[in-house]
């Protein structure tokens, strides 16, 4: 419990696991905060289920993870982004849904709540519509500088988001984001829904990770129960956990040197792209695997010509991968537009504990599968690369090299394929609860879970990587050209529904 | 580079055969396009896709349509940048209240003739989402559609057999 003796608390909740829950006053809270600030812990995560507001905390030194909570005194808490900035759009957050005001806060503008909804503060005591005012985006000044709105309607099939930029020429003096329009209340609908809606709802929180998500849906839904899974149905969610980020993986380089002008790879990836969803259809019945992963284990079993399937996606991927990762390296002017673009510094991965390849390309080795361990990862070997120069150019080598490790997993995972049962019944739960980290492809994602008295979800959470890696964007774009943001904005392929939720 | 491309022109293409027109789109069309439009068009539409809430799963199956197995092109039909380019408004996801305007605009931005495909079980109803304070609900709640393609999300074969049906009634 070495997080927890730094940080002086009242109680321990009881009935949470895996990690420990611990009830602070203010002064434990503060303790927690100047931490963060120190750069001693990494923030996982800042939710609020009234009247209190919880910290997710993760030390790296010894991989050591607890949750902080602080009951609200009239509905205000003391501000963790007033003095650690990664906290600040979760708290604008946090205020929008639920009330939940962060005194002293330095940033109280509304950030999911653009002003359409019918009602204020949905989660919380609700109140009557806020007005519409203006948005107002923070100032950059100077001689010669224009603004150039963008969205939140793009042009290309990506989703909603609107990007202020502040440009001197050519150059990106200032990058805006605002967020929030494909917000769906995910977290309101979560309320009193039965399990089984509660992990179709985490199954759509991203279309992308849908894997990622379910599966951290359901290790917290498990921890929460105390149930134990089948070895089997743990080896096929890391399967499809696996085929689900060899499918991004391949997606995103070719996305990447598409947005580059260098087509060809955008073709060869998405032909492996699409041979890995077969693979995954073939499998488990649905090309991006949905609802497969299920609390208590998987709702079917891999069809008997899965597992040939998979091997063979393996064998296609090692013999045409090597040829594309050699086209990559040797075409000048694509590493012309990728390398030093976009460079996120170590200093700030580390701050704002990005997961993923933009913190694993900037230095910052967390990688859930490994520092948060859960099974079968715990049982496999796999190595996790680090990158340190942060640019785009490190971001896509970053993918080169988790597609390499990912075929790795796919092997070992295909050899020692345990048999027997796929799943557990689910008993009568009782108020409980539970959270899991997860890596999907682009990051860790976190679901916090607790259950009311009927075994109903009276609270869940859910936290993208995106979350820690958008602010990055915003700082990586500085000082580059304007024609270079979609490049950058694709390196990094942040969630925005993930993020909106 | 230049042995990619050698190999590109050894190997047989991976494009597949159009799959069989979809009945059900078939009926759902041919109530609603016009002719005047078909002679105007011919088999040519641009497409302009607009996530108006979707959790992003339609849009990768969107995306596949361009991959060398659906070979979406080859068609007469292409994704273009601008609904001021576009012919057929593809749009995902439930539609959210912060996306309500966008959409709106979106399609005031967009010239006639012009139809909507609505894509996935989201755009029909709002689906999953439907009873959130911050879903107005289906695209029809919002503006006029044309064509569901269902699924959650469909596969290219799904969109592929909606968007060929939409061709074919043009060309009737």
């Amino acid at each position: 419990m070495g997080l927890l003796d730094t940080i002086s608390g009242i109680e321990i909740a009881e009935s949470h696991r895996p990690w420990p829950r611990v009830l602070v006053s203010g002064e434990g809270w503060q303790q927690a905060i100047d931490q963060l600030s120190a750069g001693r812990f990494a923030l996982l995560g800042l939710w609020a289920d009234p009247p209190t507001i919880h910290m997710g905390l993760f030390n790296g030194a010894d991989g050591d993870a607890a949750i902080v909570s602080y009951a609200c005194k009239s509905g205000k808490f003391p501000s963790v982004g007033a003095h650690h900035a990664p906290a600040i759009r979760l708290e604008r957050a946090i205020n929008d849904l639920f009330g939940l005001e962060a005194l002293n806060a330095t940033d109280t503008r509304p950030w999911l709540d653009l002003g359409f909804w019918n009602v204020r503060y949905p989660l919380g005591e609700k109140a009557a519509v806020r007005k519409q005012v203006p948005y107002k985006f923070l100032p950059a000044e100077g001689e010669g500088l224009h603004q150039i709105p963008v969205g939140p309607v793009h042009a290309g099939i990506i989703e909603p988001g609107h990007f202020r930029f502040s440009a001197n020429g050519e150059y990106v003096v200032r990058l805006e984001q605002r967020l929030g329009w494909v917000h769906k209340g995910i977290e309101s609908l979560m309320e009193g829904a039965p399990l089984e809606q509660a992990a179709k709802l985490a199954a759509r929180t991203s279309g992308d990770s849908t894997v990622a998500y379910a599966f951290a849906f359901a290790l917290a839904a498990e921890a929460a129960m105390q149930l134990k899974v089948p070895l089997r149905a743990s080896y096929l969610r890391a399967l499809m956990a696996e085929l689900e980020r060899l499918a991004n993986h391949f997606g995103d380089i070719g996305a990447i040197c598409n947005d580059a002008s260098f087509s060809l790879m955008q073709a060869q990836c998405a032909i492996l792209r699409e041979r890995t969803l077969r693979a995954a259809e073939a499998g488990f019945g649905h090309r991006l695997m949905m609802d497969v992963i299920v609390p208590g284990g998987v709702s079917r079993d891999i069809a008997p010509r899965g597992l040939a399937e998979a091997a063979a996606l393996v064998a296609t991927v090692r013999s045409v991968f090597p040829k594309l990762v050699e086209l990559y390296d040797n075409t000048a002017s694509l590493q012309d537009r990728t390398v030093t673009t976009g460079i996120v510094k170590p200093e700030l991965a580390m701050q704002f504990g990005a997961g993923g390849f933009v913190g694993r390309a900037s230095g910052r080795a967390f990688d859930a599968r490994r520092a948060l361990a859960y099974a079968p990862y715990n049982e496999l070997s796999f190595e996790v690369p680090v990158l340190d120069a942060g640019d785009v150019n490190a971001r896509v080598w970053l993918r080169i090299r988790e597609v390499e490790q990912s075929l790795l997993l796919i092997r070992q995972i295909l050899a020692a394929m345990p048999s027997g049962d796929i799943r557990v019944p689910i008993a009568a739960t009782r108020s409980c609860e539970g959270v899991a980290v997860t890596e999907a492809f682009r990051g860790d994602v976190l679901v916090w879970l607790k259950f009311d008295s009927k075994g109903q979800v009276a609270r869940c959470h859910l936290r993208d990587a995106s979350w820690f890696q958008w602010p990055l964007l915003e700082a990586a774009i500085e000082g580059n050209i304007v024609a270079d943001f979609p490049l950058c904005n694709k390196s990094f392929n942040c969630s925005y529904s993930g993020h909106d939720l | 580079m230049r042995k990619s491309l050698f190999e590109g022109l050894i190997h047989g293409a991976l494009t597949e055969r159009p799959p069989a027109l979809d009945e059900m789109a078939l009926a759902e069309l041919a109530t609603k396009v016009e002719r005047v439009a078909r002679v105007k068009l011919g088999r040519s539409l641009s497409i302009r896709q607009v996530d108006a809430g979707s959790c992003n799963g339609c849009e990768l199956e969107i995306h596949a349509l361009n991959n060398a197995f659906y070979d979406l092109e080859r068609f007469g039909l292409r994704f273009v940048a601008s609904p001021r380019h576009a012919d057929v408004l593809m749009v995902t996801g439930p539609v959210t209240r912060n996306m309500r305007e966008a959409l709106e605009r979106t399609y005031g931005a967009t010239p006639d003739p012009k139809w909507v495909v609505a894509v996935g079980s989201c755009a029909a109803n709002g689906g999953i989402f439907a009873e959130s304070y911050a879903v107005e609900g289906g695209v029809k709640d919002v503006i006029p559609v044309d064509l569901h393609i269902a699924g959650c999300p469909p596969s290219p074969t799904d969109l592929l057999k909606g968007l060929l049906a939409l061709l074919e009634h043009l060309d009737r």
